[in-house]
């Protein structure tokens, strides 16, 4: 257990002053204020005269905006942008050290494979966590903001809201992050992990949707893959965002999702945990 | 002392239809610094990363400090450079540094102390990827200082260097040596190997052709020999020593015999030629210098083409 923590608090250290984390997690929150709540905003404001409140009533536009919604807007965007980005973040700081040689020195360094990798998992894991309570944190607080601009009235969401929203997005983001992490054990690259991830990420998933609707049978597959289960489980959330975002899905109920997003977790992690314990590092 | 610290057993690596390790078995004892001498390419760094757990061996086994390499007991009293350093380039020496001892779970108070061992503290603040090679290097052996480790492994540390750098880390190989700590040092530098070690290992092509102590390997000492007619007194040498024995030396228009055979063969040696009527011109004792003790057992010279070695 010591040896854990001890590897806790190395990867603690290296990435934190890992200028590569701060710029994953600054995209992040940026992408989700533009797309959750400015152009949203502007929309809304701007919605009597053209624009995509053509198609979205501005009243649901609105409501979309407000503290009631976070639960499930703050989180619409972790099955497509949000993944990605975590993605990124799990596939660099497996696969970088391969490169940099650093994983050969902290494997001589440290208190045994198992439990050096472990460390990398459980600070990528608290990553995960703490920024989807910091994204609830300021959704909730820019949402207070514009209810009380626009005078609506600060109607907080329920705390099983809240949790069902947290733990949904922490779920998603973890799957990727995890799935990151994996690749990035496998090809030994951060140049080749991020690229293959984000192909099959943004790409091949839907482009197997697709073939799917031309070959029978294939579609018992695509609707149960990473991406789809993440989609459900967020699509599930409901909510004023509805399935408008990107990759958010209705194909699964929440039940399956949950199932097939913690079998991915799991399968993801242990599958990078093994291979690191078990490879020849030349 | 004869405690042995690591002892590899018909260690084998076979990387495709290549085979890079073929049966090493090699012993280092407490306290020593043990050379692992061989040019690039003979397979010095695969079977260290065996010893170190870094890699599987196909067959044979490794064990260190009494337990199996990359074991959790063993890694944390082994410090290790290998194949060159290998930190995080955005953080500063000093960072990497205190990463390290977290891993390890020793105090953030041994980095400054193995800071000024390898002459960096006053460059510890310095993000990794500003420092010269050299620095690199010695950061590298610091990290494999840091929590005064019982074997240090160490591969090829002045490897790339330039001749400021190469002095400085046999300065510091010198006194790491008189530390007390067990070493083993490779390198495909006789002179190297030569200043600082104990016993020496000799690898090439994969297999380990000797082991002993330098003065071992050096072994006898030869007698070198001039003499007209050169064809004639070839014939005498190679009747009284045996065929296997002389060479013939190439020295520009002055070549001579090498005989290999101790100095107790000179008397016999000399009345044969003059009975033969060869013009012995002289005759001395030389000591083979490892490198040629190398080109003996190799047919090839120490210091070829840099091959991949890895």
């Amino acid at each position: 257990m010591s040896g854990l923590l001890g590897s806790t608090r190395a990867e603690v250290l290296r990435l934190r002053r890992w200028p590569a984390t701060w710029v994953l997690i600054g995209v992040w929150f940026a992408l989700d204020l533009a797309f959750v709540y400015v152009f949203n905003y502007i929309a809304y404001r701007t919605g009597d005269v053209s624009g995509p409140a053509d198609r979205v009533p501005r009243a649901q536009l609105l409501a979309g905006l407000l503290p009631d919604a976070v639960p499930s807007a703050a989180v619409q965007g972790t099955p497509l942008f949000g993944g990605a980005i975590v993605l990124i973040l799990g596939a660099l700081a497996a696969g970088s050290g391969f490169g940099w040689g650093s994983w050969k020195t902290v494997l001589t360094q440290g208190p045994g494979r198992g439990t050096t990798f472990g460390g990398t998992l459980v600070v990528l894991a608290l990553t995960v966590v703490g920024l989807v309570l910091a994204t609830f944190a300021l959704d909730l607080a820019v949402s207070s903001v514009l209810a009380a601009v626009e005078d609506q009235p600060v109607d907080l969401p329920s705390v099983g809201a809240l949790a069902q929203g947290v733990g949904t997005g922490i779920l998603v983001l973890g799957m990727w992050c995890a799935a990151g992490v994996l690749i990035g054990v496998l090809t030994r690259s951060p140049a080749l992990a991020v690229g293959l991830g984000l192909v099959w990420a943004l790409v091949v998933e839907n482009l197997l949707r697709g073939v799917a609707d031309l070959i029978g049978g294939l579609a018992v597959v695509t609707d149960h893959l990473p991406g789809t289960a993440a989609g459900s489980l967020v699509g599930a959330l409901g909510g004023a965002a509805g399935d408008r975002a990107p990759g958010v899905q209705t194909i699964l109920t929440s039940g399956t999702a949950i199932g097939f997003l913690l079998g991915y977790l799991v399968l993801f992690a242990a599958g990078g945990l093994v291979l690191m314990r078990r490879r020849d590092l030349a | 002392m004869t405690d042995t610290i690591v002892r590899t057993d018909a260690l084998s690596k076979r990387y495709g239809d290549r085979l890079a390790v073929d049966s090493v078995s090699l012993t280092v004892r407490q306290g020593e610094v043990y050379g692992f001498l061989g040019p690039n390419g003979a397979g010095k760094t695969t079977t260290l990363r065996m010893v170190l757990g870094l890699v599987r061996p196909t067959s044979g086994r490794a064990v260190v400090l009494g337990d199996a390499p990359g074991s959790p007991p063993v890694v944390a009293r082994v410090g290790a450079l290998v194949e060159g350093p290998g930190f995080y380039p955005y953080l500063s020496g000093r960072d990497n540094l205190r990463v390290m001892a977290r891993y390890q779970g020793v105090d953030d108070r041994g980095v400054d102390a193995v800071l000024d061992r390898v002459d960096l503290r006053s460059r510890g603040g310095d993000r990794y990827s500003r420092y010269s090679l050299g620095m690199k290097q010695r950061l590298g052996v610091a990290a494999a200082l840091l929590g005064d480790p019982d074997l240090l492994v160490l591969d090829e540390p002045t490897n790339g260097l330039d001749p400021a750098g190469m002095a400085d880390m046999r300065a510091l190989l010198v006194d790491v040596a008189a530390g007390g700590q067990t070493v083993v040092l490779s390198s495909h530098l006789l002179a190297e190997v030569q200043e600082v070690c104990d016993r020496v290992g000799v690898i090439a092509g994969g297999r380990l052709l000797a082991e002993g102590t330098v003065a071992e390997l050096r072994g006898a000492t030869a007698v070198l020999l001039r003499a007209r007619p050169l064809d004639l007194a070839l014939a005498v040498a190679m009747r009284v020593s045996g065929d296997d024995a002389v060479e013939v030396v190439h020295g520009g228009a002055d070549d001579a015999l090498r005989v290999h055979a101790g100095p107790e063969l000179i008397p016999q040696l000399t009345r044969n030629l003059v009975g033969a009527g060869v013009d012995v011109l002289e005759v001395t004792t030389v000591e083979r210098s490892l490198e040629e003790v190398f080109l003996a057992m190799t047919g090839a010279p120490m210091t070829q083409p840099a091959g991949s070695a890895r």
